[in-house]
This record gives C-alpha cells, structure tokens and sequence, in this order.
C-alpha cells in the first residue's frame, strides 16, 4: 500500500518536472533568439559604427550597411497600409455589428475567419500579378508599379480580417444596455453606435490596429514581391524601394560573411520594433480584458 | 430650424451607414478577388505533371515541395505538439503556486508570438545552420518552424484546457485518483477536440509559412529531399521561386493547391470545433 502510494507520488512530481520543463521551454526558446541576434548583431553595428548602420547608403561593393532608407520604407509601407486597412475594416466591423441583415452576418464572419489563413505569399503573388502591372498602366506618372503604394496596397488586404475580426470582437464586448440606454436619450440608431459603442469598444479596436501594425512591419513574402528591391531611400509612391524584412529575406539566398552579419542587425532593429508593439498590445489588451469582463457582468 | 437640424443630423448618420456598407462590400470584394485570381489563373495548370512529374528547368513541378513540405509538418509538430500541450497543462493545471514564474512564462509566449516570422528564420540561420553547422536543412527549417507554431498551440490549448469544468476534476480527486491521473484520464480526454483543433491549425501554419524557410532549408526547388538533413522546399517557397524566376503558371497553380490544403485545413478545424462545442452543451 505505501508503495504504491510512493510510486504515485514519484509519478506525479516526475510529470509535473515534464509538464514544467516544456513551460519553461518557451522562456528557454525566446532567451536563444535573443542571445543569438545580440551576440551577432551587436558587434557588428559596433564594428562599423552606429552612425554608418543608421545612414542611408547600403553598398555591399564598398562595405556600407546603412540601413536608415529601409528603415523609412518600412514605416511608410506600415503606415499607409495600417491606414487603409484599418479604414476600410473598421467600417466592415461596424456594418456587420449593426448596419447588416443579421442573417449573413455568421456566413460572412467564417469566411473572414478563413481568409485570415490565407498563405502570405499568395497575397504577394495577387500583388505581383495584378496590383502592380495595374498601377504601372494606369495610376503610375513615371510607369513604375513597384513600390511603396503596391506593398501597402497587398498589406491592407491581408490584414483586414485581423481588424475586422477583432474590432467586430470588441464591439460586441459593450455591454448591450449601452446602446438602448443611448436610444432612450432620443439619439438615432445610427449616433448611438458612432457616438457610444465606439467609444467604449476603443481599447480593443487599439489592440486591433496594434496587431495589425505588427502583422504589416514583420510581413515579408508579401512585401518582397510587390516592393521592387531597390536599397535606396523612397522619394515617391512608384519607386523601387526595400523594406527592412526585404532586406533580409532578399540578401539571404546571396550574401555570405559580413554582408550576412549586416542581415543579421537588421533583423535586431526589426526586433526592437515588434518588442515595441508587444509591449504596447499588452497594455492595451489589459484595458481590452477589463471591457470584456465589464460586458460579461453587465450581460449576464 | 430646428426642423433642418435634425434632417441634417440623420442626413449625416445616413450617409455614415453608406460608407460602413461600402466598405463591407469593398473588403469583400478584395479578398474574393485574391482568392478567385488565384483559382482562375492557377487551376488550367494543374495537372498530374505539375504534381507529380519529373522535375525541368522547362517543366518545374512540385513534387520536391509536397515532399518538403510533409517532412516540415512531421518534424514542427512532433517538436511542437508535446512542449505545448505540456506548457498548456503546466499553464492551467499547477497555478496555486508560483504565480510569478507562470506570469514570465506567459508574458515569453506572448512574445514568441509576436516575432516576425523573418526573424524566426535568422534565428534558424544563425543556430541550425552557422552554429550547429547542419547547412540548408529541412530539419533546421522544420525545428525554426516548431518554436514559431509554439505559441499558436499552447495558447488554443490553454483554452481548450480551461474550458473542463472545474468539477469534472474535483470529482476524479475525490474518487481518490492523483493528480497527474486526473489530467490523463479526465482533463486531456475532455479537451481532446479543441487540442486536435489547434494542433490541425498549427499545421496550417506550417503550410503557409515561407519566410523562415527562406533561410533555413535552402529553397532547392529541383531536388528531392532524400532525408531529413537534405536541403529542401516548400509549397509556399515554390509559389515564391515560380513567381520570381519567370514561371507564373506554376507559380498560380501552385497557389491553387496550397490554397486548397490551407481551406480544407480550416474547415476541418471548423468542423471538430463545432463538433466540441455541441459535446460541450450536451454535457451543461
């Protein structure tokens, strides 16, 4: 009898050790990425020196890893396609919060939901394919379709079933009575759901434009097939340009030695960027969770 | 005049709902086109050949990459499934103590989470294939891929977990069975569908990545990998080299068939999810 109560007691500490090891494991996988990128990164901006790494002249010919242009590229491309896509995809969620037959409402949600597991790469062959050689023909002054516009453009599509999704989650997480409270006070259907709903659905709709923010700077397959590739500092819509992801992706099939290392900071600063954005989504997804529960309380 | 006022407030929301309306259908619209180029331009060359054929530099096929992309599945998901379905248990199961240690676990999850996938394959780089000195490999790429799914499976798993009544596990405790005995024979066997789901999602995952693989497996798209250690392709890398090297039939249809395998992975997901659910309500 104490045997076997021995053994199970061993049994249990040993698959608690199992069950704590894997727990442990993500903590592990995440220090080796950081040590990795520091201990081949760090030095490398240290030996050409910060203010070489920050220009805007990458030549792999005379040895200059600058990397300011790509940097600036990432932040238009990021910009412009957070702003497109969380324009049009805000409007989507709230359409089918309220102003939708409530019929089609599911069908469209689950279709949204699949779209969102569509491979990157095939947004980018979309771009590729049809996005630039319409813009080349038809938008472009100087006949070049590559570019910021064109990457922006794919990126706005690809994260529109984040926003869409997850606006229309918190939208849903206002507590209902808000809304007939609002009507009550004489406003218009309409004026309730711009006025209050989405005012108090904010933090979630935040960590909707967060996320997709994120999505846009790390997205690399898309950008690379649509941005041109140029390393040079962008000027204009139509212009080849590089994206820092680009940069990575695009020296990896054919850079050895130094010029590898240079990827490698690159990667850093990307980084730095999306531990920024991590940081961010936490706080505000503490707001989030706290309208949800205020909703779970109120709706129950 | 007071009149005029409220026309032109109720002018204005109307006009608002239009706009929210047009913008439901534009997005509808985008992402409907993307998927129905894709069909259109991809499914004329679909064949056997593409499949299955002989690789050329004048008829590429894809045969490399399905078997490139099988091994990439097999490997991330027999790394990947254990660690997070154990992190998930430890996450839910042991949390009366060591609060802090559990905070920094998940706050490390949300990070790994929110790494760019091209990050992930410096990482795979810079340890599979400089440190450890294992080349382009198909193993390399397939363990890069596993941390990266990682998350996606401990947090859906977490879920799942979480979702057993709290009951059903005082219950088996107070039938006398010890703790370990009550995740194996009671909590993991309530949560099986929602942890098959996530795992059938993390596969998804696998399927569509293409920026870790870059530069991790090589992208040899003309060979076929005799094993794990050989270099290798994928699916969605193929769509990228077909696309860029001047061959946008294939390029298409190989859209066609990753897209095919990605969908039909998520309506299976959709479909055991359902199916859960309703288990769930039948046991309330």
């Amino acid at each position: 009898m104490n045997k076997t109560f021995r053994f199970i007691k061993a049994r249990d500490n040993i698959m608690r050790g199992i069950f704590l090891f894997c727990a442990v494991f993500s903590i592990f996988a995440l220090g080796c990425i950081c040590v990795f990128l520091f201990a081949n990164g760090v030095p490398f901006i240290g030996k050409i020196g910060l203010g070489n790494f920050f220009s805007t002249t990458w030549n792999l010919n005379n040895e200059s890893y600058g990397i300011l242009s790509m940097i600036v590229a990432s932040l238009y491309v990021t910009a412009l396609a957070t702003t497109i896509g969380v324009a049009i995809g805000l409007c989507t969620a709230i359409s089918l919060y309220k102003f939708c037959p409530k019929k089609i409402v599911p069908p469209i949600r689950q279709m949204i939901n699949l779209l969102s597991g569509i491979p990157s790469v095939l947004y980018g062959l979309f771009g590729m394919v049809i996005i630039v050689p319409f813009l080349r023909d038809s938008v472009s002054p100087n006949g070049i379709g590559y570019g910021i516009l064109a990457a922006s453009l794919v990126l706005s599509i690809m994260v529109l079933p984040t926003i869409v999704s997850v606006s229309l989650d918190s939208l849903n997480a206002v507590p209902k009575n808000y809304y007939e409270g609002a009507l009550a006070l004489g406003t218009t259907k309409a004026q309730s759901v711009f006025m209050v709903m989405l005012p108090a659905a904010k933090n979630g709709i935040f960590a909707a434009i967060v996320l997709s923010i994120g999505r846009a700077i790390g997205e690399t397959m898309a950008v690379i097939m649509v941005i041109g590739g140029s390393p040079l500092m962008p000027k204009g819509f139509f212009q080849s340009v590089r994206t820092l992801t680009a940069n990575i992706a695009m020296g990896a099939t054919e850079l050895r030695g130094d010029a590898a290392t240079a990827l490698v900071a690159t990667g850093l600063v990307l980084f730095f960027f999306t531990l920024l954005l991590n940081i961010s989504f936490t706080l505000l997804k503490g707001g989030f969770s706290f309208e949800r529960k205020r909703a779970q309380k109120t709706n129950a | 005049m007071k009149e005029s006022a409220h026309r032109r407030q109720m002018l204005k929301y109307q006009v608002m709902k239009l706009l929210t309306q047009g913008a439901l259908l534009l997005s509808l619209a985008a992402l409907i086109t993307v998927i129905v180029f894709i069909l259109v331009r991809g499914l004329p060359y679909v064949n056997l050949q593409l499949l299955f054929g002989e690789y050329s530099s004048k008829n590429p096929t894809i045969k490399p990459a399905l078997i490139g992309t099988l091994y990439l599945v097999l490997i991330s998901i027999v790394i990947a499934a254990p660690l997070g379905i154990g992190s998930a248990i430890f996450l839910t199961e042991y949390t009366n103590n060591k609060r802090r240690l559990i905070h920094i676990i998940r706050i490390a999850v949300e990070t790994l989470a929110g790494i760019p996938s091209i990050v992930y394959g410096i990482f795979g780089y810079l340890v599979f294939v400089i440190a450890l000195g294992f080349k382009y490999s198909l193993i390399g790429g397939g363990i890069t891929l596993a941390v990266m799914i990682l998350p996606v499976i401990v947090r859906s798993t977490e879920e799942s977990l979480l979702a057993v009544p709290r009951s059903l596990r005082e219950g088996s405790l107070a039938l006398g069975s010890s703790k370990v005995r009550t995740i194996f024979s009671v909590v993991l066997p309530c949560a099986a569908s929602g942890i098959v789901t996530s795992l059938i999602l993390a596969i998804g995952r696998v399927i569509s990545e293409s920026a870790v693989l870059i530069l991790t497996i090589g992208m040899v798209v003309n060979k076929m990998p005799k094993d794990f250690a050989s270099p290798g392709t994928s699916l969605a890398l193929d769509v990228y080299y077909f696309g860029s090297h001047g061959y946008p039939e294939q390029a298409a249809a190989t859209g066609v068939v990753l897209l095919v395998l990605v969908v039909s992975i998520n309506i299976m997901a959709t479909i055991i999810g359902k199916i859960y659910g309703k288990g769930e309500l039948a046991d309330g």
